[in-house]
């Protein structure tokens, strides 16, 4: 069905829709078909592509910097998602009670979002090398230290901004609710476990899912906090795709294969991780 | 239910003053050392800075000076509101037509649009970083249509849902009365997207500003460097960082978003929710 004004809408595709459709184009479309494509192939200069079928993609089994970096990122994204949310949400539920000061709190516990990571990673660096110091070790000592380096980084980057989000779910949640369950003698601790967590997982699904994305995607802070030192063993997997295509000329061809891979985990991560609590939600 | 049933006690107010210091405590770590003397910074990075370690504003005259600090700020600012104008004039107008206006061209459109907001950056940079450069998109105004191109995903997503909900009937009456088409959108259907035009302009405001990698790899680094970038190149390879001038150029790049923090505070809350609540 199209409606009247449909029609005359449509006439104007080229200054309605057009722009955009061509910034998608150059910024996003062409530039994802080519990877796509490249990935099959050796090249330095994307014109100088020439086919090589799987070899790109057979020579990953074998990389061990790779595969590092993919344990790696697994385990940080399931760290931080897990401190990151618990920890958000108990922030949050704090704070649906009145207290002193908590508005002031709240500003602060969401500052650290607005500063980039690049940022973000050399305030690190400064506190982390200090108290690392005392042992007369540094954050690059070995890929553990770099590893909860960046855990503790993205944590405390990350619980302002889920609070931020569960916040707002728990003020949506109807007050009747909770007060028919604590005339009906529930515990506290029974309404927050059998109500407000229940009614709260589509704030919970939309959490997980940007802290498990921002877990995988991590490039900034990874590069200015250790930049994968020592040796490559606190690299996560953007960076090490990162350093396959600039790191050395010939392996263009190997990064676009990681490339890829990354792209279809993150794509099957997040449909997964979003079924999965998609489907805990109810309505009260 | 009681009043008092509903508050905290002291307690939990003195046990969150504590952790809101200890949140802060880094950027506060950050900017003591910033007044000492560079061979000191990572020596002592507890102390306060005294009589010997003290060295004024040395650090953010040196920071200045050797990142060129102050033009690239210039830059940011350029590529931010640039491309942050563009992203919403152009992904509101093209969400409206694809809702309006609903054959399979709008659909296919769409279903690409959602599609994007999946992909990492990593899957795109290289072959996008070719191209910008073949356009010569590799000027801070050549960003904001790499911006629009990479980030329209999102917007489009958020605005097509706030569009679903607005009533046609206005816009019908508004061009039977014999509005053209942009006048309808403008005076009618953008006064009535204000609020998830602030959300999506604070949301893209994060992201552009805070951005390193889609500039590093585009931009022609001889002549233009965002903030990230000119720290990044201040740390540069392996060799030995000046601490001071580090120090002195991560203040003033935290100092101007604080202070645009303190302003814009609660849309920038209202604007993370809307986006949580859509995404």
């Amino acid at each position: 069905m199209i409606s009247m004004i449909g029609k005359s809408i449509r006439r104007w595709w080229a200054v309605f829709l057009l722009p955009t459709l061509v910034a998608f184009l150059i910024g996003f479309l062409i530039p994802f078909v080519m990877g796509i494509y490249l990935s099959f192939t050796r090249f330095t200069t994307v014109t100088d592509a020439h086919w090589v079928g799987l070899s790109n993609y057979s020579g990953l089994l074998a990389d061990r910097e790779f595969q590092h970096s993919l344990v790696f990122t697994v385990l940080f994204t399931i760290v931080t998602t897990l401190v990151v949310n618990v920890a958000g949400f108990f922030v949050a539920y704090m704070f649906t009670k009145a207290m002193k000061g908590a508005n002031l709190f709240r500003a602060v516990f969401f500052m650290p979002n607005l500063i980039g990571g690049i940022i973000l990673g050399y305030v690190w660096q400064l506190l982390l090398n200090g108290v690392f110091g005392h042992w007369g070790r540094s954050l690059t000592y070995s890929g553990t230290y770099g590893f909860w380096g960046l855990v503790i980084l993205m944590c405390w980057q990350q619980i302002g901004y889920m609070m931020v989000i569960y916040i707002a779910g728990m003020q949506s949640l109807p007050d009747d609710v909770m007060e028919a369950a604590s005339v009906d003698g529930a515990s506290p601790r029974q309404i927050l476990f059998r109500i407000t967590i229940p009614l709260m997982m589509p704030s919970i699904t939309v959490c997980t899912f940007l802290t498990v994305t921002n877990g995988f995607k991590l490039f900034d802070q990874n590069l200015a906090l250790t930049n994968g030192a020592p040796s490559n063993t606190s690299e996560m997997l953007a960076l090490n795709i990162y350093r396959t295509f600039y790191g050395r000329t010939g392996y263009e061809g190997v990064g676009q294969a990681k490339a890829v891979i990354f792209f279809l985990i993150v794509a099957v991560v997040a449909l997964i991780q979003n079924k999965l609590t998609t489907s805990k939600e109810v309505a009260a | 239910m009681k009043r008092e049933q509903l508050r905290h006690g002291w307690l939990w107010t003195a046990i969150f003053s504590a952790l809101s210091l200890l949140w802060i405590f880094p950027i506060v770590l950050v900017v003591i050392n910033s007044f000492k003397n560079k061979i000191y910074i990572s020596q002592s990075t507890f102390s306060l800075p005294n009589s010997t370690t003290f060295v004024g504003f040395q650090n953010y005259a040196r920071g200045i000076r050797r990142t060129n600090l102050l033009a690239s700020f210039g830059w940011t600012v350029v590529v931010t509101v640039g491309a942050v104008a563009l992203i919403l004039v152009c992904t509101s107008m093209c969400a409206w037509w694809i809702v309006r206006v609903r054959n399979l061209p709008s659909r296919i459109a769409y279903l690409l649009f959602l599609f994007s907001m999946i992909v990492p950056f990593q899957m795109v940079m290289f072959p996008l970083s070719k191209i910008a450069d073949m356009l010569g998109l590799n000027t801070p105004w050549g960003l904001w249509i790499l911006y629009l191109g990479f980030g329209c995903g999102m917007c489009v997503f958020m605005f097509t849902g706030v569009i679903k909900s607005l009533p046609m009937d206005i816009e019908e009456a508004a061009m039977i009365d014999g509005a053209s088409v942009p006048r309808t959108f403008f005076t009618i259907v953008v006064p009535m997207m204000k609020p998830s035009l602030v959300s999506v302009a604070i949301l893209e405001t994060m992201w552009i500003w805070n951005d390193f990698l889609l500039p590093y790899l585009t931009l022609d680094m001889r002549r233009y460097k965002t903030a990230s970038i000119a720290i990044q190149y201040l740390k540069g390879g392996y060799g030995a960082v000046d601490m001071g001038a580090m120090m002195g150029c991560l203040v003033l790049t935290i100092i101007p978003i604080v202070v645009f923090y303190l302003f814009c505070q609660k849309y920038i809350i209202a604007g993370v929710t809307a986006g949580a609540v859509k995404g």
